[in-house]
């Protein structure tokens, strides 16, 4: 049995009488790609904020890296990383200098933060690029220097919300590569996405509609389950269903 | 603490990176000076005078030259008949005019006692005050002189004193208020627009998600503006001393204590606005349209507060800068020290703890 890191059981968060999300229960291994799918207005975000830290939930349990969401927030924040919808680095620093910002607040020494901006440096192959703006860089090169530095500390867990927005399927093919590689580290990732091909790369998928998971499963088992060929088709039947439109 | 200036180094380097930033930081007080303190001046220079001189004696001459040399005025001409001073008004080629009757020095010399004519346009009549006011200066200085020479009391002499301000100068008046006016527009809209800007660009959650204490990312923004503000501070007081000659006649220190406070009311209020709005532009629009009209028209510097109607006296009260500009004005020009300004640095002080408490209470809520 692989470890578990995250961990819910009826997790709810409602803003008023509404139920961003409802009763949701599942749980995340170590080193797995874990997927959370939806429309959008789902609850994907509400859900992963309330994981994060940054919101808190409303009824329900849950644990993430062993720590509880409301009890042990602080100690939840020193072993997760965070990639934000919005494109989060700053664009008015160099890249250098947001690998020393990121590292710095997550109180690396300066000798680990000069040895994994060298690494990472090298990894994206942006040698060159060191002293440029952030803003001057294309938007796929952004979003991977973004994953990279939101892993910078080592987390357990990392969590990517919709990270590759707005990029073409090669720059996001390569996106993943850096995903698996992390993965490969032992890093789980947890990834809110609406794009099906991104879908098929995880290893286990839950789809949320209306606030509640409607189905968790691999995509090859969740394709069989549904008797279709493609993600986009087990989407289209489970959506199909909901009231909520997109906010 | 090494997170802590790591945070404050990358928020200068916001503000050393964004031109719009700097030249609001030090574009602004330099221009809003020069602009009081030259263009929008209340002394009055190089203002044309006529003359109607019937008199043509010698004490009326001395005068006359008199006028011509001083800064304020210029002689536009001597004409002929006060008939056609009205005329010259109307064209607004002047806007004073000095009538000597025909024994002007006669008068003076036999009688002890003599009459001069000032007319004044009066269309404008805090000009016209000021104008006429000068040339009574200049016409006791001469009696004075005169008296001297001769050893004869010709005439009382109305003594005119300025307090504070013997040569009226306006730099006394409005520079405390620019301050006031500059440290309020900069630090309130300079804090709440970098906060607001972490939430607009999405930095904040990752700020929040990070182990740094959200409560330091509040003080590592604030430090910059603060040691900014100080610096900018710094560059009001020297152009304003250096430039329009302002006298400074109190403690250094005590002047740039309170001045701390008030930047310190101003970091708060700006936080506040950061905690209200989502959007840079609502933040700047809130900052100049909440803070630069009322801090321009209550503050006391440029319209005087006691003039005002009631309801607009009793506003004014909670405006800090007002405060601020009592405290200022107390130590700069009448060189007083704290125990003439501990109830206006109270008022401050209260002001700054209640909008920080509410800012900070704000603030948690929306961490939950």
């Amino acid at each position: 049995m692989p470890e578990i890191v995250i961990k819910t059981k009826q997790l709810t968060k409602k803003f008023g009488d509404f139920t961003a999300a409802d009763s949701i229960t599942f749980e995340v291994y170590k080193g797995e790609i874990f997927g959370f799918l939806g429309a959008n207005g789902a609850g994907k975000t509400t859900a992963m904020r309330m994981l994060c830290g940054l919101s808190r939930p409303s009824s329900g349990e849950a644990t993430i890296a062993g720590f509880d969401v409301y009890t042990e927030t602080e100690k939840i924040k020193r072993n997760i990383g965070y990639m934000s919808q919005k494109f989060s680095l700053y664009e008015d620093l160099t890249i250098l200098e947001n690998i020393r910002f990121f590292g710095g607040i997550y109180g690396l020494s300066d000798r680990e933060i000069e040895e994994k901006s060298q690494h990472l440096i090298g990894l994206l192959g942006l040698g060159n690029e060191t002293k440029k703006l952030v803003g001057a860089l294309p938007l796929g090169w952004k979003q991977k220097l973004a994953f990279s530095v939101a892993i910078l500390h080592d987390p357990k867990i990392v969590f990517l919300d919709e990270p590759t927005g707005g990029v073409d399927p090669v720059t996001r093919r390569q996106f993943w590569d850096l995903i698996y590689e992390a993965a490969d580290r032992g890093i789980t990732v947890f990834v809110t996405t609406h794009y099906m091909d991104e879908a098929e790369y995880c290893n286990r998928l839950s789809m949320m509609v209306d606030g509640e998971i409607k189905a968790l499963d691999t995509p090859s088992n969740l394709k069989k389950q549904f008797g279709v060929a493609s993600m986009d088709e087990v989407f289209y039947e489970l959506a199909r269903g909901a009231k909520r439109t997109a906010d | 603490m090494k997170q802590f200036f790591t945070f404050v180094k990358k928020e200068f380097y916001h503000v050393f990176r964004d031109p719009k930033t700097l030249l609001m930081l030090f574009g602004l007080p330099v221009v809003q000076i020069v602009l009081f303190g030259f263009a929008l001046t209340n002394e009055i220079k190089n203002s044309k005078v006529l003359i109607v001189d019937y008199a043509k004696d010698a004490a009326s001459q001395e005068i006359i030259t008199k006028i011509g040399a001083t800064d304020e005025f210029v002689l536009q001409h001597q004409i002929l008949s006060h008939l056609q001073i009205e005329d010259e008004f109307k064209t607004g080629r002047a806007r004073l005019a000095i009538i000597f009757p025909a024994n002007f020095q006669r008068d003076l010399l036999h009688q002890n006692s003599t009459q001069l004519q000032v007319i004044a346009d009066a269309s404008d009549p805090n000009q016209a005050n000021t104008l006429t006011n000068y040339i009574n200066t200049i016409v006791t200085e001469y009696q004075q002189s005169l008296s001297e020479v001769n050893g004869m009391p010709y005439q009382i002499r109305p003594e005119i004193r300025m307090l504070y301000n013997p040569e009226l100068k306006g730099a006394t008046n409005f520079v405390p208020g620019v301050m006031a006016l500059v440290l309020m527009l900069v630090c309130v809209l300079m804090t709440s627009v970098s906060i607001v800007r972490e939430k607009e660009l999405g930095t904040m959650e990752v700020l929040l998600v990070s182990p740094f204490n959200p409560f330091m990312v509040i003080i590592a923004k604030a430090i910059p503006y603060f040691l900014l503000s100080l610096v900018n501070l710094s560059v009001i007081l020297v152009l304003s001393i250096t430039l329009l000659e302002m006298p400074f006649n109190g403690s250094y220190l005590l002047f740039f204590a309170e001045s701390s406070l008030l930047i310190l009311t101003a970091l708060s209020l700006g936080l506040l606005i950061s905690n209200s709005t989502d959007s840079q532009q609502t933040a700047m629009l809130i900052s100049l349209m909440g803070m630069l009209i009322p801090t321009m028209l209550l503050t006391g510097f440029m319209f005087p507060i006691e003039n005002m109607p009631l309801p607009l006296r009793v506003f004014s009260n909670i405006i800090p800068s007002k405060w601020y500009y009592l405290i200022a004005k107390s130590i700069m020009i009448k060189g007083l020290g704290f125990s003439a300004i501990w109830k206006e640095t109270l008022i401050l002080l209260g002001m700054t703890v209640f909008l920080l408490t509410v800012s900070l209470k704000k603030f948690k809520i929306r961490l939950a």
